[in-house]
């Protein structure tokens, strides 16, 4: 009986951390998310191992060698034992060899730039970060869209990301993981969503004025909800080309949610490219490729961002 | 004529600001009053700003230090009710580009102009000491290195008043940090505040380096030293290996904001992230400059208040030199999320982890410490209380944001913000606190008020936990840092609990004004004449309370770790009569504040252009020290006859006591 109230406490109290307040990291709502919110809970753990000890003993010290307390033993000049400090040096040691075990193997597995295990083709999404708002284009569509993305549920999505401006990152906590989005570079984020929804896209490093309002929404949709919202989009009366770029890359906040029924052929890389940033010697094969009409689509991304990396 | 200077720079438009400047020149003019009206300065001059005494050096740090957190703690509770207004949607009482300021400011007067100078005041009052030397090697570049800070502090006070601070958080990455996205004076003053300061910190990792190797007294080798004294040469060492890299980093951002050149900026093959990566080469290093020497005035307060030897002394050396070898390898943790590929990512990750080995040792040290001891609960010993459960908990999220996997969801969220807080307020200040607290009565002559002293602990403890547990909570709902305004509802309880938090912060705070303002009335009752108020175990206590500009008339010799406790034990008299001799002592010197001022004088000119003036501040500055540099009397002997006087005194207070 004690012990089902016990469980219940422990539901209860769990239950109200886990859902009642909405603590986003710990209810995931893709593969991604989910595989790094048990790393979290994993280590945490292990290392509650010895954080708990190292607690209460620090309580039970305290108390029992208090100095009022004559009936506990004294022992001014006992200052040093070899079996206490192998203990010390070696549990830590032996947690912090798992807990790097751990790391080596989750770290490769939850890499960013690593593409899902999954059935189903993968889309790719370019994101852009400009003061302060977020261009997303579907290269394989042919479209973009301004502070909403929108994706397949159970379908997974590779991220190519990129700067227009200050440094940030691109991050839907929801989904698992962010990226830093950064001029003249690309970087690279897999993410899949596994259940429909709508989930809040952020900027998660300060950029300057506009920052806090640099959000998105993460439009998670069933297949045939997704193929009206590509049919919206592309009723979209404007075409991104340079310049409607331009002016959309102009510095503002809280830019309406806008749609690009078009998209100039290379926009994305032409944003990357207009840096002369490190990465300028990776592309000049490719650039004489193109100019030989052997080249690929510009928009493929995911052989280019091989090479990038 | 004034470069970018005009009138429009004083922000008469911002009221917040106004108001605060007219309240800080009351204040200032009520003090340079009240100095003038007791015709102070001249005692002031001669006895403090002049002085080349290390201990008189190490409180006027801690003084400046503890004006810098009110300043930044003020700062805090401007950015807690900021987003505690600002939750539901609304726009709060600061726009953004005033709030971009504040939290700019608070980070970089909490690192650089409160914790630094807090522990180099410290190590100034206390190294000396306890190695039984006069003063450390090099004592008028002491004087410099404060002074030089000073400017540093005093720049970002300007900034305030006259023109802006950066808006670029207080690492001010690049581009955002650049002339590209700030084009105004802001991160100017930055960068010359950190430049200026920087060198005199580099000036005293110098001197407490040498000063530690060669001025130790007879018979102290480096395994008897205390482990303060350790950790203050570990410190030293961080400082001569990390500072440079940060003057040279921020001397790239400053070539790319005057010249026009492209280290760091996105156009011309600049590479912001190069910036990055150096000024965490930097940063990491530079926590561990903070909170080592904390570790140290543990490890004492843990033997002195258990009256027992320090428990694994060696091992707690070791693990001293361990981390300070392993916090240079460890820097990319700070932006996992750049992209670097999974193996370096991994690499870093691991190596974090590994510090925590070291770092768990001294925790182990510290409760072995008290273990089979009489644990004395004296304020000094809650803080370290305090520390152990605070730190480990801080210490665990700290490893927990070191591996990959968990740092790309709480990357730049609120639990990062709870971490760091975690482990520089519950590990670093909790120890200068206690180092303060234990300390002053050697360095003034008297205790502070021990009920006030207890109930800033508790306001400090309690206060901590309600400001920052709920960051944690905050980082798991997704909230990222340096927002200024959001709409989210569910945030709003914790940040309405964290702005508690802050409250109870700010009892603890008025409690050790109104401590210091209570002891110092009341001085003359809490004289302690023993020189050893605590029963504690180290050289410092050996001496007088507050000590002899000598410090020690004779030169102690040393046996033991613990060399003062050993003295104590075989009842070797302090109380004894020698043939005083004369003692060699540097001389008081102007040099160190003359040429800090025309440092200043540069420094402000270069963040506004003024171009004549920069050069005539930076050739002043040069002469002031060539003219130093020829002078011969910059020492003297103090007559033995002097000694002998001083020590006479000492001798019937001791009786007294």
């Amino acid at each position: 009986m004690k012990r089902t109230i016990g469980y219940c406490l422990v539901y209860l109290a769990t239950s109200f951390l886990l859902a009642g307040c909405n603590l986003i990291i710990f209810n995931p709502k893709g593969a991604v998310a989910r595989d790094e919110r048990d790393l979290i809970i994993l280590a945490t753990g292990l290392m509650l191992l010895v954080v708990v000890p190292v607690i209460v003993m620090t309580f039970v010290f305290a108390y029992r060698y208090r100095a009022t307390n004559k009936k506990a033993r004294y022992s001014p000049r006992w200052a040093s034992s070899h079996k206490i400090e192998a203990v010390v040096w070696g549990v830590p040691f032996v947690i912090i060899c798992l807990l790097g075990w751990v790391t080596w193997v989750t770290t490769h597995t939850l890499d960013p730039y690593r593409p899902l295990d999954s059935d189903v083709p993968h889309m790719n999404v370019q994101v852009v970060a400009t003061d302060w708002k977020w261009l997303f284009i579907y290269p394989d569509l042919g479209i973009a869209s301004v502070n909403e993305l929108a994706m397949p549920v159970n379908t997974p999505v590779s991220f190519t990301v990129t700067s227009d401006a200050a440094m940030t990152s691109f991050f839907i906590p929801a989904l698992g993981g962010q990226i830093y989005a950064m001029a003249g570079m690309q970087t690279k984020l897999h993410l899949i969503a596994n259940e429909v929804g709508e989930f809040r896209g952020i900027a998660a490093n300060y950029n300057g004025e506009g920052f806090s309002d640099m959000h998105f929404s993460t439009l998670s949709l069933n297949p045939s909800d997704f193929e009206q919202w590509v049919a919206k989009v592309r009723k979209a009366p404007q075409r991104l080309d340079q310049a409607s770029y331009a002016a959309l890359a102009k510095p503002s906040t809280r830019h309406p949610v806008s749609y690009y029924s078009q998209v100039q052929e290379r926009m994305f890389l032409d944003i990357v490219d207009k840096y002369e940033g490190m990465n300028k010697a990776n592309r000049t094969p490719r650039s004489q490729a193109q100019r030989d009409g052997t080249g690929v689509r510009t928009d493929q991304q995911p052989g280019l961002a091989a090479e990038e990396r | 004529m004034f470069g970018k200077l005009s009138w429009d720079a004083i922000p008469t438009t911002e009221p917040i600001v106004i108001y605060t400047l007219a309240v800080v020149g009351l204040i200032g003019l009520a003090l340079v009053g009240s100095i003038t009206w007791k015709r102070k300065w001249g005692y002031l001059w001669r006895e403090w700003f002049t002085s080349v005494d290390h201990k008189k050096i190490g409180c006027m740090y801690i003084i400046v230090a503890l004006v810098m957190l009110l300043r930044g703690f003020s700062d805090a509770i401007m950015m807690r009710t900021q987003q505690a207004m600002a939750a539901s949607g609304g726009p709060g009482y600061l726009p953004p580009d005033h709030y971009d300021q504040i939290f700019t400011a608070h980070g970089v007067i909490m690192i650089f102009f409160m914790a630094m100078p807090f522990v180099v005041g410290l190590m100034n009052i206390v190294v000396p000491l306890q190695i039984g030397a006069r003063d450390v090697a090099y004592p008028f570049l002491n004087a410099l290195s404060f002074w030089l800070f000073v400017v540093g502090a005093a720049l970002v006070n300007i900034s305030l008043g006259v023109g802006e601070f950066a808006r670029t958080g207080w690492v001010a990455y690049p581009p955002l940090s650049g002339l590209a996205y700030s084009p105004g004076v802001g991160v100017d003053y930055y960068i010359w505040s950190l430049q200026i300061s920087g060198i005199g910190t580099l000036l005293t990792g110098l001197n407490f380096f040498v000063t530690i190797l060669k001025m130790r007294t007879e018979g102290m080798s480096l395994f008897k030293m205390p482990v303060f004294t350790w950790t203050a040469l570990c410190t030293s060492i961080l400082i001569l290996a990390a500072f440079p890299i940060l003057t040279a980093t921020l001397f790239m951002l400053s070539l790319d904001r005057y010249l026009d050149m492209h280290f760091f900026t996105n156009e011309a093959g600049g590479n912001p992230m190069m910036y990055v990566n150096l000024i965490w080469a930097w940063g990491h290093p530079e926590v561990y400059i903070l909170i080592l020497p904390a570790f140290g005035i543990f490890s004492e307060i843990a033997a002195t208040f258990s009256s027992k030897r320090l428990f694994g002394y060696a091992s707690l050396v070791w693990a001293t030199i361990a981390i300070t070898i392993l916090s240079f390898i460890v820097w990319l943790h700070h932006f996992f999320t750049m992209g670097a590929g999974a193996n370096v990512n991994a690499f870093f990750g691991i190596m974090t982890m590994i510090i925590a080995v070291p770092t768990g040792v001294k925790i182990f040290t510290w409760l072995f410490t008290m273990y089979r001891g009489r644990v004395r609960f004296e304020t000094p010993m809650l803080w370290t209380l305090g520390f152990i459960v605070t730190f480990s908990i801080g210490g665990m999220t700290g490893v927990l944001l070191a591996v990959p996997g968990a740092d790309f969801l709480l990357h730049n969220s609120l639990f990062l913000i709870a971490h760091f807080h975690n482990v520089i307020i519950g590990g670093a200040v909790f120890g200068y606190m206690a180092g303060l607290t234990y300390w002053f009565p050697k360095a003034f002559g008297f205790r502070l008020n021990d009920r006030l002293g207890r109930i800033a602990f508790w306001c400090w403890l309690t206060g901590f936990y309600f400001a920052f547990m709920p960051s944690y909570v905050l980082g798991f709902m997704g909230m990222t840092r340096r927002l200024n305004h959001f709409n989210n509802p569910e945030w709003r309880p914790w940040l309405m609990l964290e702005l508690v938090g802050v409250g109870i912060i700010l009892c603890g705070v008025a409690a050790q004004a109104l401590q210091l303002y209570v002891s110092i009335r009341n001085r003359h009752a809490y004289r302690d004449l023993s020189g050893d108020p605590w029963d504690a175990r180290t050289l410092e206590w050996a001496t007088a309370s507050p000590p002899p500009f000598y410090n020690f008339a004779e030169q102690p010799k040393v046996d033991d770790l613990d060399a003062y406790w050993g003295m104590k034990e075989r009842a070797v008299s302090t109380l004894k009569h020698t043939d005083y001799r004369s003692i060699h002592m540097p001389r008081n010197t102007s040099s160190g504040l003359v040429i800090s001022v025309f440092a200043l004088i540069c420094s402000f000119a270069l963040v506004w252009h003024i171009w004549w003036m920069a050069i005539v501040g930076l050739v002043a500055s040069i002469v002031a020290v060539i003219v130093r540099s020829y002078d011969d009397d910059i020492d003297y002997f103090v007559p033995a006859e002097e000694v002998a006087r001083i020590e006479k005194a000492r001798l019937k207070d001791l009786a007294e006591a």
